[in-house]
């Protein structure tokens, strides 16, 4: 080991700054899109929410600073030959923030809770494949009728209706993350208010000021503790982005997980390699109202999705923080080979030929010019999004008009089956499989905007969701959407997401992935 | 007096019924509720959600059931955020954009009041061109761009403040907020007052005054600024009331956490609860700032009574 003079002179100066405290508490400000709207890990929903979640509680299953799937509260898990029955052994140092252990009884306490109705979860969804799961959030069934068991202390045994291969991924979602059955039943409500809420996470609740901060501190009865680097997680709300990026400047921020895409390339000048952008598991749509003419005929929907110019939308639109999209399933998941639109490959100016034939053929061009409305939630790139489409499909004799409403109207009318032809919505992974997009296409699925319905289509995610062979299945979940997408388009895929957050350079082992899942537990500030 | 007062809080009553019952419903009318959003919920969940708030109650239930609660002082739980009870969030909010607020406010006034006499007793003079430059860009200047402006420079450039945050009240977080509030605010105070001093100081009774040989001193400050303040007193109300509850604008930008910025938030996430505790909110200040300058105009002008 060598001390040079800087070091000494650094610690030296370290040590005048901290005289008081023994040591410098290491602190990340990390910017959070917004504020949570509860601490309840059974009643949260969004992004930003979850990343908080991960802080506070570790579930069966969890991920690591790559997103990929590690061991959580369960050192270990076997799965019975026919894939319906799960057997998780907990960790024995599992301890919740009092000190009290993590037992089997807190995980069926959880998972009973997210399923009752009377919990009101919206992610309830989240254990759908387990018995009786469905039937308990209608309320026809007492949650004591739950697919799950406590056969000792550390042993969790959760029953499946039916094979599921992405299960384990489902469990890396915050809906099935435990609370403590003794805490929520002693305090009710209560439970989530800072001094009184108990996590099993490496971190605990210090503080929360609605839209000012939250302050999570380090657990030390977590089982990793001695892994952990940072005393302190501050999160900062920071809808307005604009501001996030100057607080980011003036150091007052390590990282946010949003910028103002239309200054990305000022940003890069300024930041450098403290911008990152890539691929998110995200697809940004369209959805033709399918059951009305002229939307319901196939070749008419694919002549309008081909005279779309993607690349332009990417670059121009979006400044290359969103990607041109050809199929629903975006790229980034082991095993699944998306079908793009056959489309896809031809140059953007034949495209445009054999979209002008298909309408011509269709019996549309200048005297009897296609009308056609687009409706979007109000947002400034939705906008241009909306008004570059326009643009493109005007020398098709295309007429386009625009109509916007805020987010809550605009959803309202498509949850409503609402009069319109062609609406913008969008999907972000709830967990890594193709499934999770696939399954909005099935025959009166809630986010089924379109109302789309085919049989074979229908058949096909029947035969994935019963096949135990991983290969098998992703075959039969690409054969479906080769059907439902590239040929039909159930929906029509305009972009992938691609995420873009800040990071300072002094904040250490930040990892990109494709769901942008950022666990502050690997971080440390430097 | 104090019968006028008396019955100023009487009407302000059903005032506050009629606000009350007339948003209640106005917000029903928006499309959409609470639970709608990108990601659909499944119907069986969202009914869930429905019942757990009452929402699947008949209209009119639920406006008798709110009007019970509010009664108690009860205005119920916040849908969008559920960790909260509405009187929580308008509990730790308030303090926040009050304190802000009327700090604001009295700089506004004081110095605005100042500026507008040096005016206005230099009519057409440097001293007066300076005043109304300033005031004319004070008032056009829009916050959201004052703000930003003041973090480029004052935050980001210079190095004296933090570009943001609440900091738990510490005075340099405190600094643009408040200036960014108060210039709107203090570039009006000046023009009224400057106008309304130019005009005494052409009364009759200050004619007389100075006629009678009092001291310049004693004719402006105690004979025209009386008259002359009458103007700002007017606007002060509603100025008040406006904001001490709050600016979307000053506290989404500096990340405050007051109450400003709950009413648009509200109002889009259609969180009815939190949108009616806001409104009550503003209407309790605003009925009561105009009882306050009512009042005030009998104590600076002996020509105003109200018994």
């Amino acid at each position: 080991m060598t001390l040079t003079l800087k070091s000494i002179l650094l610690s030296t100066s370290l040590l005048i700054a901290t005289s008081g405290g023994a040591f410098a508490e290491m602190v990340l400000n990390r910017g959070n899109t917004g504020d949570p709207e509860s601490l309840d890990p059974h009643k949260v929903s969004t992004v930003q929410e979850a990343n908080i979640m991960r802080d506070l509680f570790y579930g069966l299953v969890m991920q690591d600073a790559k997103a990929e799937l590690i061991p959580g509260a369960a050192e270990s898990w076997t799965v019975s030959e026919d894939g319906k029955t799960y057997t998780f052994k907990l960790r024995a140092d599992g301890k919740w923030s009092d000190g009290s252990p993590v037992t089997a009884e807190d995980f069926v306490f959880s998972f009973q809770r997210v399923v009752d109705p009377a919990t009101a979860a919206e992610y309830a969804y989240m254990l759908a494949p387990v018995v009786n799961a469905e039937a308990i959030t209608a309320g026809e069934t007492p949650k004591e009728e739950l697919g799950v068991k406590a056969i000792d202390a550390t042993t969790f045994e959760v029953t499946l209706n039916a094979p599921t291969p992405y299960f384990l991924e489902m469990l890396t979602h915050q809906a099935t993350y435990p609370v403590s059955r003794a805490n929520v039943e002693a305090l009710g409500a209560e439970f989530t208010k800072p001094g009184n809420l108990l996590s099993n996470g490496p971190f605990v609740l210090a503080a929360f000021t609605p839209n000012d901060h939250l302050e999570l501190r380090k657990n030390a009865e977590f089982f990793e503790a001695d892994q952990v680097k940072l005393d302190v997680v501050n999160y900062f709300p920071t809808e307005d982005r604009s501001a996030a990026m100057k607080r980011f400047e003036g150091g007052e921020l390590h990282m946010n997980d949003d910028f103002p895409t239309e200054q990305l390339a000022d940003m890069t000048a300024k930041f450098g390699d403290q911008v990152k952008v890539g691929p998110y598991l995200g697809t940004y749509y369209y959805v033709f109202k399918l059951t009305e003419a002229p939307w319901d005929n196939a070749e008419l929907r694919n002549a309008i999705s081909m005279a779309i110019d993607r690349d332009y939308l990417a670059e121009e639109v979006w400044q290359n923080t969103m990607i041109p999209a050809y199929s629903f399933v975006p790229p980034g998941i082991e095993g699944y080979q998306a079908r793009l639109a056959s489309y896809a490959d031809m140059p953007q100016i034949d495209r445009e030929d054999k979209a002008v034939e298909i309408l011509t053929k269709l019996g549309y061009g200048p005297d009897n010019p296609l009308k056609l409305q687009i409706s979007f939630n109000t947002s400034e790139n939705h906008n241009n999004t909306a008004v570059a489409i326009q643009e493109q499909l005007k020398p098709l004799g295309i007429e386009v008009s625009l109509f916007n409403a805020d987010s809550v109207t605009h959803f309202a009318m498509l949850e409503a089956k609402g009069d319109f032809d062609l609406a913008r919505t969008g999907w972000i992974a709830d967990y890594k499989d193709p499934e999770n997009f696939l399954a909005l296409c099935k025959t009166g699925t809630g986010n089924n905007h379109g109302d789309y319905s085919n049989p074979a289509f229908d058949d096909l995610m029947a035969k994935a969701a019963s096949s135990t062979d991983p290969a098998a299945r992703m075959g039969l979940l690409s054969d479906a959407e080769q059907i439902a997408v590239a040929e039909e388009l159930c929906v029509m895929p305009l972009l992938h997401y691609g995420y873009h957050s800040v990071v300072s350079d002094k904040v250490a082992g930040w990892e990109a992935n494709v769901m942008d899942i950022h666990p502050t537990r690997f971080l440390s500030v430097e | 007096m104090a019968r006028f007062v008396f019955r100023r809080l009487m009407i302000a009553i059903p005032t506050l019924f009629l606000i009350v019952s007339i948003s209640f419903f106005l917000m029903r009318v928006a499309p959409g509720g609470p639970f709608d959003q990108e990601k659909k919920l499944n119907p069986v969940i969202k009914a869930n959600l429905e019942r757990l708030y009452q929402l699947d109650l008949p209209l009119w239930q639920q406006y008798l059931a709110y009007l019970k609660g509010l009664a108690r002082g009860d205005f119920g739980p916040s849908f969008s955020r559920p960790e909260f009870t509405v009187a929580e969030i308008l509990q730790s909010g308030l303090p926040v954009s009050i304190q802000l607020g009327a700090l604001a406010l009295a700089l506004a006034l004081v110095v605005g009041t100042l500026l507008g006499v040096i005016a206005a007793l230099n009519q057409n003079r440097l001293a007066d061109y300076a005043v109304i430059a300033t005031a004319t860009a004070g008032s056009t200047i829009p916050t959201f761009v004052i703000a930003p402006l003041f973090q480029l420079s004052f935050a980001l450039s210079l190095k004296w403040f933090p570009v943001g945050g609440w900091n738990d009240g510490a005075f340099v977080n405190q600094v643009g907020p408040v200036l960014t509030l108060m210039l709107p605010q203090l570039a009006v105070v000046a023009r009224l007052m400057r106008g309304s001093m130019i005009e005494a100081m052409r009364s009759h009774h200050i004619r007389t005054a100075r006629a009678l040989g009092l001291s310049d001193g004693s004719v402006i400050f105690r004979h025209a600024l009386r008259g002359a303040v009458v103007p700002v007193i007017s606007y002060a109300g509603p100025a008040a009331a406006a904001l001490l509850t709050g600016s979307i604008i000053v506290e989404t930008v500096f990340g405050i956490p007051g109450i400003g910025r709950y009413f648009v938030d509200a109002a889009l996430n259609r969180d009815y609860t939190l949108v009616m505790g806001t409104v009550i909110v503003v209407a309790v200040f605003t009925i009561f700032f105009n009882l306050i300058c009512d009042v005030l105009y009998a104590v600076v002008d002996p020509r105003v009574r109200y018994d």
